[in-house]
């Protein structure tokens, strides 16, 4: 531990806030003080631990502390690490795309639908592809919502059809066409080996070659999706953690206006 | 005793309404064959492999009767009638109807006695390769042993069966009883089952009878290095139940996940369909000596936990009874339940006691399969792994069978090495720390704890009374279960159920059934 705990040295660095070179805040302004944990492929012991030093200081950590190493099983050694980290980012000049619509209570939103567009929007979702998972679509569509916040079945001014999981992206969209769609929300809850990258791609690719895609909304959601990686795919928006039916229903309600409206 | 003061006059009431649900089912189901059945019939019967387009021949075998519109008759009729005209055996015969060499439906039709005759020694034969596989594992519990319940159950998903025997290596060494396979996404909706080995998979590992073989192989080293016997826990629900069920019986699987409920639900599987294909997978698991883990603890992940806790009770219940009428003993009832109460929500931990308490005294004898919280895991590994260890406490506390462990990065990914260990060392200081706190502590009368067991059992009864009015089809169709509606003639596979001919046979599955209910039979 390196005499870490008690430790009177002096550190010269600038204790001020400076958002052109943040780094990571432990309890001393400027000091990068990082927690991490990973696993080598090697048995435990002293050269193990010197390697886990090593690499930290190729991370870019200064005064990398291996506080608790453990052999999960032979070869295979876990640790839990501190650092000091030297690298900063400029704050100033992150730029990030955020869906540009107000989230808005459920009772705003309806008033707001009835006032611009005058009649319920059509809300077509589904958990696509292989993907089993219902929990992100049911969170948004059922009635009962998540955490509180109730889903779109609960609007008055949307008719919110969830069409479950597993469902085919050929079916997705020819239920879209029959349900006469303003929207159309897909859940992504399996990312592992990017299976849902292709999955969302073959999506959009398909409402293009049906002359689809400018006349929906299309949105994706998912605990490992971003806005900014929808707009990339070619979505209008992404959902990410920590968005609930609000922000889905007000951001259809807004964009809806928007095109309708000018 | 009850701890809680459970008044078991109407656990009774409550079991005596599930068995008329049960048997309702089974009246449906004894009348229907579907296409998985057949084809487990057809492993069962030592049929394995693949034609050159790399299609299983139990599919070759089981689709050129269905699309002649015969699978009323089952696949043994048309195999027995072949084997007479033929004298080849049936694998020999699945190579030759595969080469298009032979005709399944195309022989003379042989007297039923002449049938019965030539069925009788295929079925002995293979129940005596099931029985072999499971008295090697009775074998292992005799002299090896076995980890003190709750069993540590964990998963590997990496997708790559080589992979995972790494994985589940280090899982065994680190303390785990049972090693779950988590099949890939998509699978459950395969009407065949993959062959061989298998490399590629999404968010798990196909379930072939090869990824069986290899995995039990890697956990009988390991058992025999560890001196504990090391469980495979794989997946028999979906389109393939019974055939899966057959692999596993075949290969020395030891737990099933097996829940038609969980299929349709959440699977979006036709019900009739499934519930079929349900009961012949219970015989064989039943027959195999294989624990079954039901899924209710799922309806919990979109239903609430706290209003919705009595469906999970009422579906325990009816689960039971339809296990026992496929002959599986409680011992081998691993009825799922789960902690999965928003952490926000005062007592929630009492709560879940309470519940956890009420399973264990209404299934005395079963190995209860407790899930951990995964719809309140947010990221916050560190909240995360304090819900985990809650979870943990009332394992330990309420004797629970099956403790599937909990991953601090549950919804971030599927656990790393580091993740298992982390909550592998979790369940065992508490398993550790705690072990007879069940027995040092008693619940306050009319407390929270005594009032919520109640109340559960209590709406419990008043959902099986209505479900049993108006039977299980019609209960699945109004969404009485996590919210979700399905309807009877919805869903995938309906088109592989067919009403049994009059030509139907199959002795295997009530050899299986008498042998398990005679005591006489050598499962010692």
């Amino acid at each position: 531990m390196s005499g870490g705990l008690y430790s009177t040295e002096k550190n010269d660095g600038d204790r001020t806030l400076d958002l052109k070179k943040i780094k990571p805040y432990g309890d001393t302004m400027n000091d990068g003080k990082t927690q991490l944990s990973f696993t080598l492929p090697l048995p435990d012991g002293e050269e193990a631990a010197e390697a886990a030093r090593q690499l930290m200081r190729e991370m870019g950590f200064d005064r990398p502390q291996v506080v608790y190493s453990k052999e999960l099983t032979p070869g295979f050694t876990f640790f839990n690490c501190y650092g000091s980290c030297t690298k900063t980012v400029d704050f100033t000049a992150i730029r990030v795309p955020k869906v540009a619509s107000s989230r808005w209570e459920m009772r705003e939103t309806d008033a707001f639908i009835k006032e611009r567009i005058g009649r319920p929007v059509v809300v077509v979702g589904a958990s696509t592809g292989t993907d089993a998972h219902t929990v992100g679509i049911d969170a948004i569509m059922n009635m009962k919502g998540f955490a509180g916040h109730h889903g779109l079945e609960r609007y008055e001014m949307f008719r919110a059809h969830n069409l479950g999981s597993q469902v085919p992206n050929e079916e997705f969209i020819a239920s879209a066409i029959t349900l006469r769609a303003d929207a159309l929300l897909v859940s992504q809850t399996v990312t592992q080996k990017d299976v849902h990258v292709q999955n969302l791609t073959e999506l959009v690719e398909m409402l293009e070659a049906e002359g689809m895609r400018s006349r929906v909304i299309l949105a994706c959601g998912g605990p490992r999706l971003t806005h900014e990686f929808a707009k990339e795919l070619g979505y209008d928006a992404g959902f990410g953690m920590n968005t609930y039916a609000d922000d889905v229903a007000s951001f259809i309600a807004q964009e809806l206006d928007r095109r309708i409206n000018g | 005793m009850s701890k809680l003061g459970l008044d078991f006059e109407k656990v009774a009431t409550a079991k005596r309404a599930a068995r008329a649900i049960a048997d309702n089912v089974q009246t449906f189901v004894d009348r229907y064959t579907t296409v998985a059945v057949e084809r487990a019939l057809c492993r069962l019967a030592g049929i394995d492999g693949v034609d050159d387009r790399g299609v299983p021949l139990p599919n070759v075998l089981v689709d050129q009767i269905k699309a002649e519109g015969l699978l009323r008759e089952g696949i043994l009729f048309f195999i027995a009638n072949a084997m007479a005209a033929t004298s080849l055996s049936p694998p020999a015969i699945a190579e030759r109807v595969a080469r298009g060499h032979l005709s399944l439906t195309r022989q003379p039709v042989q007297p039923a006695s002449v049938i019965a005759g030539i069925l009788r020694p295929l079925a002995e034969e293979g129940l005596a390769r099931v029985q072999h596989r499971r008295q090697r594992r009775e074998r292992y519990l005799a002299t090896i042993g076995e980890g003190a319940k709750p069993y540590l159950y964990v998963i590997v998903a990496t997708g790559n069966i080589h992979e995972d025997v790494v994985q589940a290596r280090a899982a065994a060494r680190q303390g785990a009883d049972i090693i779950a396979v988590i099949r890939t996404t998509g699978q459950s909706l395969l009407d065949y089952v993959p062959h061989g080995a298998t490399t590629e998979g999404f968010g798990g590992t196909y379930a072939t009878r090869e990824n069986f073989r290899i995995m039990r192989a890697a956990l009988d080293e390991e058992s025999e290095a560890l001196g504990r016997y090391i469980r495979l826990c794989n997946y028999c629900s979906g389109l393939c139940m019974p055939e899966i069920a057959a692999l596993g019986a075949l290969e020395g699987l030891d737990v099933m996940l097996n829940d038609a409920l969980y299929g349709i639900l959440f699977r979006d599987i036709n019900m009739q369909r499934t519930l079929v294909d349900q009961y012949t997978s219970r015989v064989i698991n039943a027959f195999a000596g294989v624990i079954i883990n039901t899924g209710e603890d799922n309806y919990l992940t979109t239903a609430d936990a706290v209003e919705q806790a009595h469906t999970v009770l009422a579906s325990d219940l009816i689960n039971e009874q339809l296990a026992l009428l496929a002959g599986l003993p409680p011992a081998q009832m691993g009825l799922g339940h789960a902690f999965e109460m928003d952490p926000a929500l005062e007592n929630g931990f009492l709560l879940e006691l309470a519940q956890a308490q009420m399973t264990r005294e209404i299934f005395p004898e079963a190995p209860l399969k407790y899930m951990p919280p995964t719809k309140f895991m947010t990221g916050n590994i560190f909240r995360g792994h304090i819900q985990d260890a809650l979870f943990n406490i009332i394992g330990a506390w309420t004797s629970q069978g099956i403790q599937l462990l909990g991953m601090p990065t549950e919804a971030i990914h599927t656990p790393f090495m580091s993740d298992r260990y982390l909550s592998i060392e979790n369940a065992r200081y508490i398993f550790s720390t705690l072990r007879d706190i069940g027995e040092e502590i008693e619940y306050k009368p009319d407390g929270i704890i005594r009032r919520r067991a109640a109340e559960v059992l209590d709406n419990a009864i008043i959902l099986l009374q209505t479900i049993e009015k108006e039977g299980l089809f019609a209960a699945l169709e109004k969404g009485i279960f996590a919210d979700i509606r399905r309807p009877l003639n919805g869903g995938k596979g309906l088109d592989g159920v067919a009403e049994k001919g009059e030509r139907y046979t199959n002795p295997f599955i009530p050899a299986m059934r008498q042998q398990l209910s005679n005591p006489q039979t050598p499962h010692k």
